[in-house]
């Protein structure tokens, strides 16, 4: 019996998850309640479809020709809930030469036991992590989790030498405070493979999702961000790698 | 056959063009030169083309106003010759000539039906001379009376509903595209001398067909010596090649112009001038006696004349059409059949149209798309794309294969090699309709008419896709003859009284003739053949009372289905599932079989499209419930697309759905309407490429201050 994995949904054309146009496999299930989910849709565990790698594969073979530059991206949901099975799909992917990478909210990654992870980044080209927030109480508040096992996955991935793309959503009286984008820039200075960065203006298209589910939407009446301020956060968090980068040459 | 090398020509490289025949293909592949660089080159408008611009826009305001039409010719009957010239600014304009003598006239036309031109002029608060009603009703006969005359009562009833839909029976058929480029290369002299010679190495034995094709190369000489004389018009001799630039773009032009003055046709499309433009262009700015700015000029205000062209067209027209296209195709770009690619700056200069007059529709300017197009062209077109929404993009690498390296597009989408292959314009039949006569046994619910044969109905309470599939074959198979016999009436009658006679002209003698067909619906079939294959489908019956064509009840047919109800899903066209996809190939590559199986008038190539831009609406419209749930008067879904929103897996599995299409079986072409909303096609600036350099900013962090 062939492993399986609970998929929420693929995506034919992904062009924001990662580069050039990419196959999108959703996984079903996330242990985090960000108050600003937009795809809440995927927290449940039990839903979804259950799928083989193989499937998933054959779904990209056929439209190969449309991915030349872009590969595969598996995002969700959180897909390294379910581990095991990922690792068999970017396994088989790279087997077959695609390109991989890896949407993570990084919250399933265990610093007690690198070893399980190991054989993942083995086969990962690019992790796309998303850091909610650097402080670790307001992280809880937004997330309902400890953001340290996010961190030190992304230590992780430094060390590992795998490549890296941060997103950060902007949430308007969240996440736009001077000072934690200077110590988010800080934290990131200090990952050697960060290759993107990349801030996300919140938006308020999930709400409608939320209605759907009959979850009350816990942003309330939280305005969409200006892609102008998202563009300033971003230069403040440059400005805290910068400032990083130059400590660490100074000695 | 050409005795000299004509002055006009120095400076080229001679070849099979200047030695042997007619051949514009090879004076360009011995002459044009390849651009691999940027943009950069361009210029802006002069400000002669400013101050022309303006005039113009402020006469499309005039027209709008004046409720879309500024004025007509209602006396006038539009010829090549009938008109004295006309200019915005006579002392401004580099390329000159106008449909009649004033900008936004527009002319009488009624060699195609006097009756569509009446109604025309009807609309906008205009009279047709009742002298010129009465020679077109009384001594001269038109292609719609002429139609009319040859129908069967079963043609006009499929006309009637619909099953046959926008047949080109009351207006121009359009899609043939002159080669307006041997005007400039040549000179019209030699052209008639070419022509002199075919007709004069033609058969004389006297069969229907050899005096059809002398009275029309007889036709197309005439043309030719009234071109020449719409050229005088505007004071050039036009007999002789053209010696520069200038008169390259104006000799092309009036060539044009004249098919224009001649022909209210569907699709009046340029073909493929740009590269051959610029041979002239390069060869001027060598001898540096023109400027890139004036070379620009050139271009621009050529556009600017065919962004003028306007027909007198009837309200319906327009609704089928969705507006007043012209379809000013021009064919940009592509890659010769030895892998060089034929992007010449005069490409760039052709889409710096776009920014230097503004966006517009027309002319339609389409590239031939190729893997092999310069990577600088290649992001030239993509940021006018962004910028003007106005370019058409089509598979090179696809229609090279069939037609050489010298076809373009008339139309939409319909390929042909330039002066060599034609169309007969065949517009289409709607085969979800087709689906629904299937399972009514030939009874049209909606209207209460028997148009299809009285063929046995299908029966029971649900549907059954053995019996349905083998009923629509048969329905198919009445449907493929019908029209390609009402479609042999239409050319017959179209090349009897209302010949291209200058497009003609501008081809080869003996032309291949495709014989264009299309269908409609085919997602809504696919669809619904998916729906009673996979999921279950009952059918709502009541009696419909039969009328005939006086609307008295005839008949009742007893327990037709007039509506459908679907229990439980099904796989649906567009989201690159077999199981449904296959049966969109197969319907496509059945019903064109069935179509091969006729006679065809001139013995023309069949061929199918799968094309309904925009008429896909009112088509819609005319086709009750389908068996798929789309409920009746819902649009059918434009071209090969699939049904609005049953596309659920995203854009690369939509499709790869219509790809799966054969080309071979739908050669006159395949559309997917697309559109998508600029931030799903990737980030808009360049934060996410991947390219935060940290060394770099390492370095850079050291030596700047704490900001």
């Amino acid at each position: 019996m062939a492993l399986t994995g609970r998929i929420h949904s693929t995506e034919s054309f992904g062009t924001v998850d990662g580069p050039g146009i990419r196959f999108v496999v959703f996984f079903q299930g996330c242990p985090m309640r960000c108050l600003y989910c937009h795809n809440p849709d995927t927290w449940a565990a039990s839903g979804g479809t259950e799928m083989t790698a193989d499937t998933l594969l054959t779904l990209f073979e056929r439209k190969r020709e449309f991915y030349r530059n872009g590969g595969i991206t598996a995002t969700g949901g959180e897909p390294m809930a379910q581990l095991a099975f990922l690792t068999e799909l970017f396994t088989k992917a790279k087997q077959r030469g695609i390109h991989t990478c890896l949407d993570t909210s990084g919250i399933c990654y265990d610093p007690g036991h690198p070893e399980q992870a190991a054989p993942l980044l083995a086969v990962t080209d690019l992790v796309m992590l998303d850091i909610k927030h650097i402080d670790d109480e307001r992280h809880k508040a937004l997330t309902g989790q400890s953001n340290a096992r996010i961190l030190a996955f992304a230590r992780r991935l430094s060390e590992e030498g795998t490549a890296l793309w941060i997103r950060h959503v902007i949430v308007p009286g969240w996440t736009d405070d001077e000072e934690a984008l200077l110590r988010l820039g800080r934290f990131l200075g200090g990952l050697r493979t960060l290759k993107a960065l990349d801030c996300l203006p919140y938006h308020t298209m999930g709400k409608s999702k939320y209605e759907e589910l009959g979850i009350p939407y816990p942003l309330g009446n939280t305005e969409a961000l200006s892609p102008e301020d998202a563009a300033a956060a971003r230069n403040t968090i440059l400005r805290g790698i910068r400032q990083r980068l130059r400590e660490e040459a100074g000695g | 056959m050409f005795k000299n090398f004509a002055p006009e020509w120095e400076g080229f490289t001679p070849g099979r063009w200047s030695n042997t025949s007619v051949n514009v293909r090879d004076f360009i592949h011995r002459n044009y030169t390849p651009y691999d660089g940027d943009e950069s080159f361009l210029t802006g408008p002069t400000q002669a083309t400013a101050k022309l611009w303006e005039q113009v826009m402020e006469l499309s305001r005039q027209e709008r106003e004046a409720g879309g039409v500024l004025d007509m010719d209602t006396k006038v009957i539009s010829t090549i010759t009938s008109h004295g010239p006309g200019y915005l600014d006579k002392d401004l304009e580099q390329i000159v000539g106008l449909q009649t003598d004033k900008p936004f006239k527009r002319s009488l036309q009624p060699f195609g039906g006097i009756r569509m031109a009446q109604q025309a002029c009807k609309e906008y608060g205009y009279e047709v001379d009742p002298q010129v009603v009465e020679i077109f009703t009384k001594y001269r006969k038109t292609h719609n009376q002429g139609v009319f005359d040859a129908y069967t009562p079963e043609m006009k009833l499929a006309r009637h509903a619909a099953i046959l839909t926008g047949l080109p029976d009351a207006y121009g058929r359009g899609r043939i595209i002159g080669d307006y480029r041997r005007i400039a290369l040549y000179g019209v002299d030699m052209l008639i001398e070419d022509k002199e010679h075919q007709k004069s190495t033609h058969f004389v034995r006297m069969t229907s067909k050899n005096i059809r094709l002398r009275e029309e190369l007889s036709e197309q000489i005439g043309a030719l010596r009234d071109l020449k004389a719409l050229g005088a018009i505007y004071g050039f001799d036009i007999s002789r090649p053209a010696k520069n630039a200038r008169e390259a773009v104006q000799w092309l032009y009036f060539g044009y112009l004249a098919a224009v003055k001649e022909q209210n046709g569907a699709a009046m499309s340029l073909g493929r001038t740009s590269t051959f433009l610029d041979i002239y262009i390069q060869r001027d700015l060598e001898r540096g006696i023109l400027t890139e700015e004036a070379a620009q000029e050139l271009i621009d205000h050529f556009i600017m004349k065919l962004r003028l062209v306007r027909f007198a067209r009837t309200p319906e027209y327009n609704a089928l059409f969705s507006g007043d296209p012209t379809w000013v195709t021009e064919s940009i770009g592509g890659v010769s059949v030895d892998g060089q690619h034929m992007v010449t700056k005069n490409s760039f200069r052709y889409l710096n149209t776009l920014n230097n007059l503004g966006t517009a529709p027309e002319p339609n300017m389409t590239v031939l798309w190729s893997t092999k197009l310069p990577r600088n062209f290649k992001r030239f077109c993509a940021k006018m794309s962004i910028k003007s929404s106005s370019i058409q993009y089509e598979n090179d690498d696809l229609m090279r294969v069939t037609h050489g390296d010298d076809y373009a597009i008339a139309c939409c989408v319909s390929s042909m090699r330039v002066g060599k292959e034609m169309q007969f314009f065949g517009a289409r039949a709607n085969l979800a309709k087709c689906l629904l006569y299937a399972i009514n046994g030939g009874v049209d619910e909606r209207l209460g008419l028997q148009v299809g044969p009285k063929y046995r109905p299908v029966e029971g309470e649900y549907l059954d896709y053995d019996d349905v599939m083998q009923k629509y074959d048969d329905m198919m198979e009445w449907l493929a003859g019908l029209y390609v016999n009402t479609l042999n009436v239409i050319h017959y009658m179209h090349d009897k009284y209302s010949y291209e006679r200058l497009q003609m002209a501008l081809h080869d003698r003996d032309v291949k003739r495709y014989f264009a067909t299309g269908i409609a619906g085919l997602s809504v079939v696919a669809d619904s053949l998916s729906a009673i294959k996979y999921a279950k489908v009952r059918c709502v019956r009541k009696d419909v009372e039969i009328k005939n064509r006086a609307g008295e009840v005839v008949d009742v047919a007893k327990n037709v289905v007039v509506d459908y109800e679907v229990e439980g899903d099904f796989p649906k066209y567009g989201n690159d599932d077999d199981r449904v996809d296959e049966i969109a190939v197969s319907i496509v590559r059945t019903f064109m079989d069935k179509i091969r199986k006729h006679h065809t008038y001139r013995d023309g190539v069949p061929t199918m499209s799968i094309l309904t831009i925009t008429s896909n609406v009112v088509y819609g419209k005319k086709t009750g419930n389908t068996p798929d749930g789309r409920k009746q008067g819902v649009p059918l879904a434009p071209g090969a697309n699939p049904m609005h929103g049953r596309d659920t897996h995203g854009a690369v599995a939509s499709l790869s759905s219509v790809s799966k299409l054969p080309f071979r079986h739908a050669q006159d072409g395949i559309s997917n309407t697309f559109s998508i909303v600029p931030d799903a096609l990737g980030k808009s600036t360049q934060v996410f490429v991947g390219d935060l350099d940290l060394e770099r900013m390492a370095q850079e962090a050291l030596h700047e201050e704490e900001d």
